[in-house]
Order: C-alpha cells, then structure tokens, then sequence
C-alpha cells in the first residue's frame, strides 16, 4: 500500500488524496508526504493508521518528512502508532487540550472511558462538548456493533481556532457497509449501501421498521444531520463508494434520501475494506442541537411512514 | 413506585447501550405491576442509540400506553427531544 500526505486535505478536497491512494499489497505500507506543508484532515491520519494496522510492522515505511507543520503529525501521535522514530526536537505549536490524538478503540468500556475523560480535554462548553461526544461516541459504537474489525475504530479530532469548528474522523477495517447492510437488504453496490446506510430507520441487524431492541438505524442520519444544520462537509466512504455531503446554503432543509441533500459521491476510489467516516462540526452553532432534533423528529417520522407505506399491501382485484 | 437514577448508571453523559438494556430489562417485569420513574438528574446528554436501548422494547412489547407508566424526571430540553422522537418512531413504526 502506498499513501501519500498532501499539502492539503480536508473533507471539501479529499478526493484526489482518496484516489491516489495505492491500497494493493496490504502486507506493507509506504508513506510519503509533500515536502513543504501538511496541513491534513484528522479523518486522513485515521486512515493512514488504520493501514498502519493492515501491514507487517517491518514492512512500513515513512519517509523522513521535511514539512515544517510534520509536528502536527508527530502530535497527533502518527509516528507512535506506526512505530517510526518520533523527532525529539520538534516543538508543539498549538497549546494542549484542543485536540484528541489517533486512538483506538476495541470495546464498550474503552469508548465510555474515552467519551467520559478524553473529550472533556477539549475544554469545550456542555453544549459543544455534548455535540462531540455524540458524533464520536456514535461513529464509534457503529464500529464496534457492525464492522466485525478485531482492530476496533480509530479516532481522532482536531480544533481549528480559525473557523472555531471541530474536525473528527473514525475509521475501521471491518467488513464494510455493504456487507452489514447486505445481512437484511440486497444491495447490488457501495454506493447503494451507503445510501441506505445513511437512511433514517434502515439497520444492518433488521428489516423490522423500528429496529431491534438494540439498534434503530439512525445514528449515521443523525450525524449527518448535524452537519447539514451546521453547514458543514460530512463524508462516507467504504468499498469503492464515496459519499459527501456539501456545504449547503438551504437552511435547515433534512432529507430521508441522502441523495437528495446537496452532495458529491463516486465509485471510483481505490477498494476500502472497511469504512471511512469524516466529519466538520462549527461550534458557533451547536445551540442548534435543539432546532435539529425538532427537525429530525419531523423528518425521521415522515421516511418511516413512507417506508411503512412501501411494504404496504394492495388489494388483488381481478 | 420504582425510580431509577440514570446518573448512576451511565454518568453525565448516557451513552453505554449495555446499561440501557439492563436499566430496560430492569424495569420491563415491574411496569407489569407498577409505574417507573426514570430520573435523569445530572444527565447532560444522551444519545438516541441509548435512549433506543432503553425504552424502545418497552413500546415494542407492551404498545405505547406503557408511556403512560413511565415517568421520564428531571430532562434537560436535549434529552426530552431524544426521547420524543425514539417514543414517536416507535408509535409509527
């Protein structure tokens, strides 16, 4: 496998660094990056660590990296987690607490641990803290009830002061959506998967309208959700699909149907065995969380009943 | 009357889907014979895959006049609506 960090990688121009990705040959991995500035998505150093997990330790190699912002990588906790000499000189820029570095997560426990001590660092009021702990601790719990991945969910997040938003990623190397949601719905592509994936009321565990006890199939809905009322870039990506939803301008405008929403996707990009979750949240606007769940109860309600209506049975008349 | 605190079995933040199950089968045999109380003080937030684990069985099994013998205490506006809404999909669904 080979990946190379780009100058610049977020969720609004991920595409090329996706799609030069090399993810052949998966018992070793090559990394390269440019040479000047890597200023990068924390959704991108999940992935390279969960690749990382992927291939022989002897047989991943990182370049030694030249780019002034490497120190952002080294705290982050890239190089540890590769196992690669970490720069003792370097110096940490950004002041603490305003970041969670690559962790991984294997269990229930480890996530209520994480949920309940990690994230309080970001020293974030309770409605934004509330905000994060959401999305992580969902993302997270998808990881862990679906992926079937031994290697558990990587996470990391990062705040930029800048536009005052939070940018999380989780990643895994399970099975991928398209065989979870393939255990009850028959999905002919990724791309079809990650759209029901990100229906409200469609699971992997059940067809039942509702759920299981256990599972409703509305956690990725939610997420994306919040994204949409934020006005801010939420991507999917798993098998060869990827799905992102766009800054919209529409506000406070939900859809059951993803495709729907202001979006970009493709099925083009190199075979992910696993899923790749990236995504913004602004805390200027977390205050919304409240507006929001009036709108996904709206929402949520009104693609139930149209599913309900879709097993609807019609008279034979003959 | 049974009450049960939230905050002691989840912490501030009620997320463990596996303390939400045991709070439900917890209180699944005693709405047979009597109301529960479900005190969420101290609760900040919640997610809707707990608040799922938790009551969605419950409306499943007994239909949703059992809502009339639960008594959710002390939500914040965040956790209300997180219940409203898994309480309204489970009705319509």
């Amino acid at each position: 496998m080979k990946v190379y960090l780009p100058n610049s990688a977020f969720l609004g121009n991920i595409d090329p660094f996706l799609k030069k990705m090399n993810l052949s040959n998966t018992n070793m991995l090559e990394i390269t990056a440019n040479p000047k500035w890597i200023s990068i998505h924390p959704v991108v150093l999940c992935m390279v660590a969960a690749l990382s997990l992927k291939a022989a330790p002897s047989k991943i190699t990182c370049e030694k990296l030249e780019a002034k912002s490497k120190h952002y990588l080294q705290r982050m906790g890239l190089f540890k987690l590769l196992k690669v000499k970490e720069d003792k000189k370097l110096v940490e820029h950004e002041s603490a607490g305003k970041f969670i570095p690559l962790t991984r997560i294997r269990s229930s426990q480890e996530l209520t641990r994480f949920v309940t001590d990690i994230i309080p660092l970001l020293h974030l009021d309770i409605n934004q803290s509330n905000s994060i702990k959401y999305v992580v601790d969902e993302l997270v719990r998808n990881v862990l009830e679906h992926s079937e991945s031994k290697q558990g969910a990587i996470v990391a997040a990062q705040y930029y002061k800048k536009s005052n938003r939070i940018s999380i990623g989780v990643v895994d190397i399970g099975v991928g959506i398209k065989k979870t949601i393939n255990n009850v719905y028959p999905t002919k592509t990724h791309l079809e998967a990650i759209q029901l994936a990100l229906t409200p009321g469609v699971t992997g565990t059940t067809s039942r309208i509702g759920g299981t006890e256990q599972n409703a199939g509305a956690g990725l809905f939610f997420i994306k959700s919040m994204a949409e009322v934020n006005k801010q870039f939420f991507m999917i990506y798993s098998g060869n699909a990827m799905y992102k939803l766009l800054k919209s301008n529409r506000s406070n405008v939900l859809h059951g149907d993803p495709f729907e929403d202001n979006h970009s996707k493709g099925e083009d990009y190199p075979l992910w065995d696993g899923t790749v979750v990236g995504v913004d949240i602004s805390l200027d606007q977390t205050h919304e969380f409240s507006i929001l769940l009036d709108l996904i109860r709206d929402i949520y309600i009104k693609t139930i009943k149209e599913r309900k209506k879709e097993k609807h049975k019609t008279p034979r008349f003959i | 009357m049974m009450e049960i605190k939230i905050l002691n079995k989840t912490g501030s933040f009620a997320e463990n889907k596996d303390a939400a199950r045991d709070i439900r089968l917890k209180i699944m045999p005693v709405l047979k014979k009597e109301n529960v109380i479900l005190d969420f003080n101290g609760v900040e937030g919640a997610t809707q895959s707990f608040i799922h684990a938790l009551i969605s069985d419950i409306i499943r099994v007994y239909g949703p006049d059992i809502l009339d013998k639960i008594y959710f205490k002390n939500c914040n506006e965040m956790i209300k609506k997180i219940i409203s809404i898994v309480a309204d999909y489970m009705q319509e669904s």
